[in-house]
């Protein structure tokens, strides 16, 4: 057939003692958007791995038929001579050269290996023309937002003359719009010929762009669906990923609401190094006993700012305002302080700024309160066990020991213990900063019903989230943030991802 | 990436057949530690006709390792927690120096000029800490500074000269035995004696609370045998050195440091924020650690290990010299490399340091008794720290 651009035919891997997928399946017609889903763990980025060569030929068996011809890739730099390219989801950009540098690094313009920088440029600023980014290619790439990088990527792979794009999570970090951009580029190209696969977890995208997709579970190829013919949405890609049906996304919780235990007022924060920018514009809000209250906004709205400054400052300068926490005035000198009065932060970069991956997991579990666990400075390493392996089994972390590195788990459970940390510290108010963010479907459940579980024993909950079915799903109330202010205060029953989407683009009236 | 049920089996996979797998898996990083260490004892010993593990040569070996061992304590901390110190050779030199101004020159009491000098390295130490800790100056390049400042200071204060002799107290610090009036030197028998009956005692203790709190723990018949190994190895080095003069001041010394430092390292919040820092600084800090705190302290007691140190040193010289102290900080920054730290910070232990010290020691002892020049000694030890941090290097990439 000739209108297939790759087929990939009984795909096995092995790593040692594990077979990471088996006998799997993958055809992708010529000028279509080919979803591939699957559960985090499924096997769908070793899948990729394969095609574009990171694990050579014959390190796995099968065959890869590329626009008719068997291929036998030993490394990246063959599969991307063919033209198929890769952008994973953890960007490969130099933050310190310039865009058009970054665009042809390894793939240099040049004459006896001295590069002609008149050619660079010009292709380059053909290239973000084509990608639609309006940015001069000197511009360095720490100077551009996320969501421009993406761009610079893209525009990277079209420089290699692309025949397949592979994008792994493309919209994991973009804000609605961005991914919005992107996702109308990807149709762009579509219509120009370009075949691509794309790896997402976020299903309404797959419903918008794709014109079909694979589905793959532990490892194996479950079904190839025709987006149109089968007539596929949400809730049937969900089916086939978790192999049974999830009825609800969001555990069922009555909510049981008491007095108001968190204040806010007045909070303005500026920039830590730029100290006349205002990140946070005089904010207040407040949290009852019981409730899960959301906060909603695009991305620099200024979210994780307004949560770091009040954990403790430890984000921004010259901080001003009051928090008042059970009726009384609070300060918060420090995160420590902070701590010791009750409060908890689950971080948004969960590698980065929440776990020690070193660390075994009883150790990031204890971090946050080693107080409770010693006596006079020592710690009682018993005692210590005993209460990690209690919140393995509470939180049910798939691990068969607390003394397995924090780094060897997947993304479900590694959120698991970060919150077994924080439910550890014992906290009444915890702020939850994207907790579910690239975590696969199964899991975000099980973190669902640890919130409300949480909520229900009368603690406080802030959940700061950019997917907005989550917040309708899960919050009593939602605040609404743009550009460092509060712009909107939706009830649950108000709420709907069009109002929430009104406010957050909403700009505040200055008088 | 694998299915959690694809890790679960490869987690089970890893389970071991036999205890003594067990043991080995486990630790394997610590004991081909011992392992390389027995191997070049074991090595030497041959090669020098078994003049290696004479008596007086042990003896030699303890009093000549002690200043670097006591540095590679204080190293490990700091590259636990993800800096390094360029700076302690010449701390020690200057705090030898000191020390012999107030000694000789002032005639200060012994003790007097002790404390007066570790005061000394903890104002050094402290000054180095501010930069690092809240200006956030890289450590290497502060340290580096450090190294030619007090080696700059060091040649002020002597003048350029040495100053000699210390009092006999002073030198006794060093070069001096635990007192014992008998000829068989009962009382460094005795200690091992006592020491031993401590040993078995906490670890019979600790193995009953993992039992009663129905933790896993080592068969029976491997615990006696490590039991039996422990105080046999133990009584051995008694023995060993009670032959000779009896126990050195200094082994005293460094025994108590080793000791208090391992357990604060492994067993109180304070070493256990050391490593949080080093693994992820940000995520310590979030999870309420004083990190900048912290980061200074560990250079306060740096500092004041450099200064034991230099005492040490200038104690054993009988002098204080503006050489001093020269390439000090290599040798206790390999032997905490060699000692299993990580250079990216948060890996690393106490008595990694010292095996790692005692590789370097043994070797330098070793080679010196086969009458090879310096020249063959230090490119030897290059090769040496090279190929143990390849090793690890390896065998990680295997186990991930």
């Amino acid at each position: 057939m000739t209108d297939v651009i790759l087929e990939m035919r009984g795909i096995t891997k092995e790593f040692p003692g594990v077979k990471a997928l088996s006998n799997v399946n993958l055809q992708v017609k010529k000028g279509e958007i080919h979803a591939l889903c699957g559960e985090n763990g499924a096997g769908k980025s070793t899948l990729m791995k394969v095609l574009s060569g990171v694990y050579p030929h014959g390190s796995y068996t099968g065959d890869i038929l590329f626009d008719g011809n068997v291929c036998e890739f030993k490394n990246i730099r063959q599969s991307e001579e063919r033209g198929i390219v890769i952008i994973h989801q953890e960007l490969a950009l130099i933050p310190y050269l310039s865009i058009a540098e970054n665009i042809f690094l390894g793939n240099e313009i040049s004459k006896n290996g001295v590069i002609d920088w008149n050619e660079t440029m010009m292709r380059t600023k053909e290239l973000l023309q084509k990608v639609g980014l309006k940015e001069s290619p000197q511009t360095k790439v720490e100077d551009i937002g996320v969501g421009k990088q993406q761009l610079v990527e893209i525009a990277k792979a079209l420089a290699k003359d692309v025949k397949l794009l592979i994008l792994d999570e493309p919209t994991a970090s973009l804000n609605e719009n961005d991914s919005k951009n992107l996702l109308n580029l990807l149709l762009e190209f579509k219509g120009y010929g370009m075949s691509a696969i794309m790896i997402s977890h976020k299903l309404n995208e797959i419903e918008r762009v794709a014109d079909s997709m694979t589905i793959i579970r532990d490892g194996q190829s479950i079904e190839t669906l025709d987006m149109k013919k089968d007539n596929v949405n949400q809730d049937r890609i969900i089916k086939g990923m978790v192999g049974r049906d999830l009825t609800n996304r969001y555990p069922e919780r009555t909510p049981k609401i008491g007095e108001t235990i968190f204040e806010v007022e007045n909070w303005t924060v500026y920039h830590p190094t730029h100290a006349d920018r205002k990140m946070i514009d005089n904010v207040s809000l407040h949290i009852r006993r019981g409730e899960i209250v959301g906060v909603a906004g695009l991305m620099g709205a200024g979210r994780t700012e307004l949560a770091m400054s009040v954990f403790g400052k430890s984000y921004g300068k010259k901080i001003s305002g009051r928090i008042v926490k059970n009726g009384q005035e609070v300060q918060f000198p420090n995160v420590t302080s902070a701590i010791k009065q009750g409060m908890a932060y689950v971080s948004e970069d969960r590698k980065g700024n929440g776990l020690i991956l070193m660390d075994d997991i009883k150790q990031n579990i204890t971090l946050a309160s080693l107080d409770k666990i010693s006596k006079r400075a020592v710690i009682d390493e018993n005692k210590e066990m005993i209460e990690a392996e209690n919140y393995r089994k509470k939180l049910r972390i798939k691990t068969p020991s607390v003394l397995q590195k924090a780094g060897n788990l997947s993304g479900g459970n590694q959120q698991k213990i970060v919150l077994s940390k924080w439910i550890f510290s014992e906290p009444d108010i915890l702020i939850l900063d994207e907790p579910t963010r690239g975590i696969d479907v199964g899991a975000k459940y099980e973190i669902y019903s640890i919130i409300n579980e949480l909520a229900a024993e009368g603690k406080g909950i802030l959940l700061i989230s950019s997917e907005l079915p989550e917040l309708l799903g899960m919050c009593d109330r939602v605040y609404v943030m743009n550009e460092g202010s509060i712009t909107g205060e939706v009830t649950r029953e108000e709420a709907n991802q069009e109002t929430l989407m009104m406010y957050m683009t909403k700009r505040k009236v200055r008088g | 990436m694998q299915s959690h049920a694809q890790k679960e089996r490869n987690y089970s996979s890893l389970q071991p057949k036999s205890p003594i797998k067990e043991l080995l898996k486990n630790n394997m990083r610590q004991y081909s530690m011992i392992f390389a260490l027995i191997v070049i004892m074991m090595l030497f010993q041959v090669l020098t006709s078994g003049l290696l593990l004479q008596p007086l040569n042990i003896t030699n070996l303890i009093l000549q390792n002690s200043y670097i061992l006591i540095l590679a304590i204080g190293m490990m901390l700091v590259i636990i927690t993800g800096h390094i110190d360029l700076s302690v050779g010449s701390i020690a030199a200057f705090v030898g120096a000191i020390s012999a101004i107030l000694m000789v020159n002032y005639e200060m009491s012994t003790f007097g000029a002790v404390v007066v000098s570790l005061l000394v390295g903890a104002l050094i130490g402290a000054w180095q800490g501010f930069w690092v800790a809240y200006v956030k100056i890289p450590a290497f390049i502060v340290t580096l500074a450090g190294m030619l400042l007090f080696r700059g200071l060091t040649m002020i204060v002597l003048e350029g000269k040495s100053i000699a002799p210390f009092p006999e107290t002073f030198q006794k610090m060093s070069s001096g035995f635990i007192p014992d009036g008998s000829a068989a030197n009962v009382v460094t028998l005795l200690i091992g004696a006592v020491l031993s009956v401590a040993l078995v005692i906490s670890q019979v203790k600790a193995r009953r609370t993992q039992m009663k709190f129905d933790f896993d723990v080592q068969s029976k018949g491997l615990f006696l045998l490590k039991m039996i190994g422990m105080v046999v190895l133990l009584n051995v080095f008694t023995y060993v050195l009670a032959s000779y003069e009896g126990i050195p001041n200094v082994l005293i010394l460094l025994g108590i440091l080793i000791i208090v430092y391992t357990y604060v390292m492994r067993k109180t919040k304070a070493g256990r924020h050391i490593y949080a820092i080093g693994g992820n600084e940000k995520a310590a800090q979030l999870s309420g650690i004083k990190t900048k705190q912290m980061t200074f302290w560990v250079f306060v007691n740096m500092g004041v290990l450099s200064a034991l140190s230099g005492l040490i040193f200038a104690a054993r010289l009988n002098a204080a010299t503006p050489k001093a102290g020269n390439l000090f900080e290599l040798d206790a920054i390999a032997a905490c490399f060699i000692g299993g730290a990580s250079a990216y910070g948060g890996i690393g232990t106490v008595p990694g340091a010292i095996i790692g010290g005692l590789v370097m020691g043994i070797m330098n002892n070793g080679m010196s008794l086969l009458g090879l020049g310096i020249d063959w000694q230090q490119g030897i030890k290059g090769l040496v720290l090279l190929a143990a941090v390849a090793f690890d290097i390896y065998n990680k990439n295997k186990a991930g």
